[in-house]
């Protein structure tokens, strides 16, 4: 009798034990579950952004309605910071001390990432496909455990100052930015994208800051300078003030505006349409307003998304776009990681994404990571405002 | 520096310097009736502008909508009275704050819940095209000032001929004295709280089309306001108003051509702090001796 047990404890082992030696967990993740932390400003000056947490959040339940991935269950966990950096400190460690979340995704806000980037590295607890364009989160070598995801800051600003120099030579550029590192990061990408000609071309820099009321009196001092380009570094709010108060003191410059800001429905219709006409940005993913896309299998998929799973949401909100894009590509990292759960194998993973696209993206647009590149998407259109939706034109430009 | 650039940043600093006057003249409306700085004030214009909103987008015309908005906003305030503020009349000045920044938080939250923080346009009732040929003042910008000194006139004809604003004065200067001769002294706190909510309205639906609506539009507002109110006198509603224009127009020529737009900001504390140190009563404001 007791042979047979101990046989039979033999067999099990013998079936148990290689299943254990794949499957490979670290905190948060399961044979069921795996537990995803994220930050999002859902209330205070910035909670426009919410609706990616939101986004994101739909899906995920989306994911768990068609089973999870590779047979676990997504779990996540999203608390709102304020888009105050000391709440998103406390939050963070909160998610990976007590939540024991596998690890962070998706964290909105350059001030609001830079007041976790050493913690996460020093717990080495993944703060991945960051929601911020700052050009520090590709540094691989000093930060191992943080990385980006849409095109960063200076990168596209390189591509503005390209394309300046190509259709005018004799710019004069008047300059709007959020005096943090954000706007900072923007106007030193334009900067090094000018080179030499950067001094003599860039006639009158103005900064704001996020409790000014307005900026109508940057505006006014930057037509005095007498530039006719304009590069427009600022958040939803200013943007649609500073497109209305150009165009209401009759001020006509060549204007570009930073993809923070292209959101149809919260900063170019608040700030008129027809005021908006001429305006520059660049794209990288499908706009829901675009009537290109209306017959697109993918924003068809998207709306049906939306409907289902986030019908408080708006159909018309790029930001929705952007949750489901980014979800999606992290979707593909944990398939990708199989049963080797651990915080190791989710940043090797996320690194080695070679030319892969989820179709939202833009045409030409794809995610392509290393072990030494750590920057995701590094291409985008260039498009123009109508006066009625964005159009793109030109090829697909890279940031390199 | 050209002159031109000088009177550019002049009539830009007007028109913001209009907004600061408007919520100002709120500010002023409640220290008259409780002699308490109400920290509230710009989320209750930021709600109230909201229930405008509504109205608007149901269908209502913008006139009637607006003093709907007012009469809301006045009963709203007499609620809030009596309901938040009553129950810590006997407070000490610190916990009745506490109660404010409360408040403060509460309508904020509220109306993030409500209405989402995405940014909504509000529709002016002047003009699009500016007059005169002036682009550098927007039509709704002159209006807004215009409403702002109608307001002012409104509320200077009511305590100053009126015997309900003369009750309402005294009920502030001296409650004790008051009650002996009948007035209710309660209730004219009520009717403060009302007629402050009320201007508030007024200076959010004013605001509003400029800085678009959402929940935090009156955030960066506020601490100017506070500014032009103790330049002005904290209870010289005249004096407010002129605060707001002067606090405007020196954060404009002083962050343009002086020390740079980072520190605007600081111009507002700076002031602050400057008259509060030189001169308690601001430059309007009533001196009160007390013999101790």
């Amino acid at each position: 009798m007791k042979t047979k047990l101990v046989c039979i404890g033999a067999m099990l082992a013998a079936f148990a034990f290689p299943a254990a030696a794949q499957k490979k967990y670290d905190p948060g993740a399961s044979d069921t579950e795996i537990k995803i932390g994220n930050t999002n400003p859902y209330s205070g000056p910035a909670s426009a952004y919410g609706t990616i947490g939101k986004t994101i959040d739909a899906y995920f339940r989306m994911v768990n309605d068609q089973g999870g991935i590779n047979g676990r269950k997504l779990t996540f966990i999203s608390y709102d910071d304020g888009y105050s950096p000391p709440r998103t400190v406390e939050m963070a460690r909160k998610l990976v001390e007590q939540d024991q979340v596998l690890f962070l995704f998706q964290t909105l806000g350059t001030p609001s990432n830079t007041a976790i980037h050493k913690y996460m590295n020093l717990r080495k607890v993944p703060q991945l496909h960051v929601a911020t364009g700052a050009t520090k989160w590709n540094d691989p070598k000093n930060f191992p455990w943080t990385m980006g995801w849409q095109p960063n800051y200076q990168t596209e600003a390189q591509i503005y100052a390209r394309h300046i120099l190509k259709t005018r030579p004799d710019a004069k550029i008047a300059v709007l930015y959020q005096n943090d590192d954000y706007g900072k990061d923007y106007l030193k990408g334009l900067k090094d994208g000018l080179g030499d000609k950067a001094r003599s071309m860039i006639v009158a820099e103005a900064s704001y800051e996020v409790s000014d009321p307005t900026v109508d009196s940057q505006i006014v001092q930057l037509q005095s300078s007498g530039a006719n380009v304009f590069f427009n570094i600022t958040t939803p709010k200013f943007a649609a003030q500073a497109i209305r108060k150009a165009y209401d003191i009759g001020w006509k410059p060549v204007h570009y505006l930073n993809n923070v800001s292209i959101s149809v429905g919260s900063v170019l219709t608040p700030a008129g349409l027809d005021k908006s006409a001429g305006v520059i940005s660049t794209a990288y993913y499908k706009d829901p307003t675009d009537a290109h896309w209306a017959n697109d299998p993918a924003m068809k998929q998207w709306q049906a998304f939306m409907k289902k799973y986030y019908p408080e949401g708006s159909l018309i909100n790029a930001f929705s776009v952007y949750g489901y894009t980014v979800a999606a590509t992290l979707h593909e990292v944990l398939r990708m990681c199989g049963d080797n759960l651990t915080r190791e194998n989710v940043m090797r993973q996320a690194a080695s994404m070679k030319g892969w696209r989820v179709d939202t993206l833009l045409p030409g647009i794809t995610i392509t990571t290393s072990q030494d590149d750590f920057a995701p998407i590094q291409s985008v259109q260039l498009q123009r405002f109508n006066g009625k939706q964005w159009e793109l034109f030109g090829e697909v430009i890279s940031g390199n | 520096m050209t002159l031109d650039a000088v009177i550019l940043q002049v009539l830009a600093g007007l028109a913001t310097g209009g907004i600061y006057a408007s919520l100002a003249l709120a500010l002023v409306m409640i220290y008259h009736a409780t002699h308490l700085v109400n920290f509230a004030q710009g989320e209750m214009a930021m709600f109230t502008t909201y229930i405008a909103w509504s109205l608007i987008n149901a269908g209502m015309p913008y006139w009637p909508a607006f003093l709907l908005t007012v009469g809301i906003a006045f009963i709203l305030g007499m609620f809030i009275e009596r309901i938040v503020i009553r129950p810590v009349e006997n407070a000490p000045v610190l916990g009745v704050v506490v109660v404010f920044i409360g408040l403060l938080v509460i309508l904020n939250s509220v109306a993030g819940w409500i209405y989402t923080y995405t940014i909504k346009s509000f529709p002016s009732p002047f003009p699009r095209q500016p007059i005169l040929g002036i682009h550098y003042i927007s039509a709704h910008e002159l209006g807004a000032i215009g409403v702002t000194l109608a307001v002012l006139a409104l509320l200077y004809g009511f305590f100053r001929f009126t015997p309900l604003g003369l009750a309402m004065r005294a009920a502030a200067q001296n409650p004790e004295s008051s009650r002996l001769v009948g007035i209710r002294v309660g209730w004219m706190l009520a009717l403060g709280w009302g007629l402050a909510a009320a201007v508030g309205a007024v200076a959010g639906m004013m605001v509003a089309p400029v800085v678009y609506l959402d929940p935090n539009m009156m955030s960066g507002i506020l601490l100017y306001a506070f500014a032009a109110a103790l330049l002005g006198g904290i209870d010289s509603p005249g004096g407010a108003v002129l605060g707001g224009f002067a606090v405007g127009v020196l954060e404009n020529l002083l962050g343009a051509f002086v020390i740079g737009n980072e520190l605007k900001l600081a111009v507002a504390l700076v002031l602050i702090v400057g008259v509060l140190l030189v001169k308690p009563s601001g430059l309007f404001g009533r001196v009160y001796v007390t013999r101790v």
